[in-house]
């Protein structure tokens, strides 16, 4: 009776909890991440081969590449958030969700029509051109309204927990829907010129736009992308390892400390621009503060497996998690020091930022939800396993020498560029005009490209592996492990309807 | 920890604690960018966009251009040499949003007006590769076919008003004859001149029998780090590392 409550505890009865419209988030987690990488690999090779862009209106580089982020990071992060907080929130609190079935419908159809807008908007030429904030105001008051709703299911379900307790993953998912919540609404505050027309005016201007921006851009980063992903960090890897959570007290120094770091790093964005000394200086003292808890959370998620490392070499999936905590570790020391003005001088504007969020994008934010959804099908689709782990090995490796030739190939080219635009000759002038620059970028751009198709292909593989999965199917031939999810689906769980 | 304790049981304290904590870092490096004179020092110069200069800066919000292009010079000695004085606070204080940019892929845009004739900037949205055979920007050839949407620039000008920029009531009464005036060399353009100095007027895309995106995009472009003279002054002179 693992499936209950906290990882590790167990209970005497567990509700049927409300699993369908969380089937119908992991299923829309799986669409819209293959669309995301699928327009990835597009404009990567745009950039490659610019005859891609079709001199069409609507397939040019610079609409759609918030397509490819939003897709990303919105649809496909957005709901494997969704489907797994309102999973967990169930199981730790041991009560079904507050306001029911029909209420996470109203949050999944709403959210789904919010991603499908703001792509359309996109492509057809609205946007207000702030980074990972491109929809237009009413785009905006929508998603607004799905996420208090999202709010008041998740903590309403909270609220009326049977748990004394309220356990560490939800802290990570309360605050990241809390503070995106603020972070939204301050951003996307705009006048707009017609009730009835698109086009709005955002309220901030010039140099406090800029701040208010990057506040908001860095901190999707730690809330959306970081914190979020801890929460689904803190219940499946306790879960697929089958230990608990290594150290108590680590996670309540590295919830409150990456809660009250993060809001600040957002003018590590602005070194060297017009934004006042002060407050790029507090961005990058900040920056480098968060250094310390962000290896907290890695050390404690890497720990949950002592005794259990064994597990490493047999179970593919915790492999993934594991590794995607390797990766958060890495880019989490990767971002403080390209926070340091001396070194964001040579790697601001250049393909480095590119290759760090895709290093934490790709190895991180992606590898959690694919062990997680991994993990989560079996469960909610009452399967005794996974149709394949064998198939999970192989989208594990493929995918992960996608992201080291995605991530190599933006370092060379991010301080390549940064090293050419600052170079002298011996005469005491520019060595290189700006497109030298561009030209000499080529090649990383094709490598990166491959890195892309290599990380899409083994999305792919895990598409047909969790569709035979849910279809029931077992591969014929495959040596079941033990760790395999048949032991976590209880009595209780395969009674659930649907 | 006893503290914690409490703070883990209860659902309502845990939230209203996180949301203190969350709010501290904005309130501290935000709220003082609005109160401090210092944030942005006034330059002589420095006026809101003409309505077609504001009409092209909105295709260039639409098209996403920022996602290649930034329009933020820092203070190196390299990047004063290749693209000017480095940016002042002031040069976007009209900027609703900023596009500072965070990516070059292509060159920095700060001060790109008067860099290249309107004749180039049109060959090169026709067909970029054209002029620059290494260059990876998409082509923007529609923009020459697309009529501009210009009949509600005063709504435009209106709503910027509302968040700050200081158009007068002459500026919105004349906001759909300025953009007219602003490709029409021939014509009268003393008012417009009046109102927003140092406006470059031209028929920019070369077609003087209607106005196009095309025309709108070029205007902004052709004003983009105009304003401000920086003759003799530090912003001019290479001060940080290099």
């Amino acid at each position: 009776m693992i499936d209950q409550n906290g990882p590790m505890t167990s209970a005497v009865s567990a509700p049927v909890y409300n699993d369908e419209a969380i089937r119908k988030f992991v299923i829309a987690t799986i669409f819209w991440g293959v669309v995301g990488f699928t327009v990835g690999v597009l404009i990567a090779f745009q950039l490659a081969f610019p005859a891609l862009n079709m001199d069409l209106e609507w397939t040019s580089f610079g609409r759609l590449r918030p397509v490819h982020t939003s897709a990303v990071i919105f649809a496909f992060g957005g709901n494997i958030l969704l489907a797994t907080s309102l999973y967990v929130v169930q199981r730790t609190s041991r009560v079904t969700l507050f306001g029911g079935e029909k209420w996470a419908h109203v949050i999944f159809w709403g959210y789904q029509i919010f991603i499908v807008m703001a792509a359309l908007s996109y492509v057809l030429g609205f946007s207000q051109s702030k980074e990972y904030a491109e929809p237009e105001w009413f785009i905006d008051l929508w998603l607004t309204v799905v996420w208090v709703i999202y709010l008041v299911v998740f903590a309403g379900t909270i609220f009326t927990r049977k748990e004394k307790h309220i356990y560490v993953a939800n802290w990570f998912f309360m605050a990241f829907i809390l503070t995106i919540a603020m972070l939204h609404i301050i951003n996307n505050l705009a006048v707009p010129v017609s009730f009835t027309g698109a086009k709005s005016y955002i309220l901030w201007s010039g140099v406090q736009d800029a701040m208010t921006q990057w506040w908001y851009g860095h901190n999707a980063v730690g809330f959306f992308l970081t914190a979020g992903f801890l929460g689904i960090m803190y219940y499946f890897i306790p879960k697929q390892a089958e230990r608990p959570v290594y150290s108590y007290r680590l996670s309540v120094v590295h919830f409150w400390s990456i809660t009250f770091l993060y809001i600040w790093a957002g003018p590590h964005h602005l070194h060297y621009t017009a934004l006042p000394d002060w407050a790029q200086t507090l961005g990058m003292t900040f920056s480098i503060m968060l250094w310390m808890p962000s290896w907290g959370g890695m050390i404690n998620g890497l720990m949950t497996l002592r005794g259990a490392w064994d597990k490493l070499r047999t179970d593919p999936v915790l492999r993934m998690l594991v590794v995607s905590v390797g990766f958060y570790g890495m880019s989490t020391f990767e971002g403080p020091v390209m926070a340091i003005k001396a070194v964001n001088a040579l790697s601001h504007y250049t393909d480095w930022t590119i290759g760090h969020v895709h290093s934490g994008a790709l190895g991180w934010v992606a590898f959690v939800s694919f062990g997680a959804m991994y993990h989560l099908v079996p469960v909610l689709w009452q399967r005794e396993r996974l149709y394949s782990l064998r198939l999970v090995s192989l989208h594990f490796w493929i995918a992960t020498v996608g992201i080291v030739l995605y991530i190599t190939a933006m370092w060379v080219s991010g301080i390549m560029q940064g090293l050419m635009w600052r170079a002298y000759d011996e005469l005491g002038f520019l060595q290189y005009s700006f497109v030298e620059s561009v030209e000499a970028m080529h090649p990383y751009y094709i490598i990166r490209a491959l890195g892309g198709i290599l990380f899409l292909l083994g999305a792919l593989i895990m598409v047909y592996n969790l569709w035979r999965t849910m279809r029931g199917d077992i591969r014929a031939g495959e040596p079941v492990v033990a760790s395999d999810p048949t032991t976590e689906v209880t009595p209780a769980t395969a009674a659930a309807p649907n | 920890m006893s503290f914690h304790k409490k703070l883990e049981r209860n659902s309502l304290l845990m939230l209203v604690c996180i949301i203190l904590v969350v709010a501290i870092g904005g309130i501290v490096e935000i709220v003082p960018l609005f109160t401090i004179e210092s944030t942005i020092k006034q330059v002589k110069g420095v006026r809101p966009y003409s309505p077609l200069e504001l009409a092209g800066r909105n295709i260039y919000i639409r098209e996403g251009c920022y996602v290649c292009h930034s329009q933020m010079i820092r203070a190196f000695r390299d990047e004063v040499e290749r693209y000017g004085p480095y940016s002042l606070a002031a040069e976007s204080m009209y900027d609703h949003p900023f596009q500072w940019g965070s990516k070059r892929t292509g060159p920095d845009l700060a001060r790109v007006g008067g860099k290249y004739s309107n004749e180039w900037h049109v060959e090169h949205f026709l067909d970029p590769r054209e002029l620059v055979p290494e260059s990876v920007m998409p082509p923007y050839s529609f923009m020459a076919d697309a009529d501009l949407d210009y009949e509600d620039m005063a709504a435009h000008l209106k709503t910027n008003r509302h968040v700050g920029v200081p158009y007068t009531d002459e500026m919105v009464a004349y906001a759909v004859a300025d953009v007219e005036a602003q490709v029409d060399p021939d014509g009268d353009i003393e008012g417009l001149m009046a109102r927003y100095p140092k406006a470059v007027v031209a028929n920019f895309d070369g077609d003087s029998s209607r106005i196009t995106e095309m025309d709108a995009l070029i205007a902004y472009l052709q004003m983009l780090g105009t304003l401000v003279d920086f003759t003799g002054t530090s912003a001019a002179q290479p001060d940080g590392e290099d």
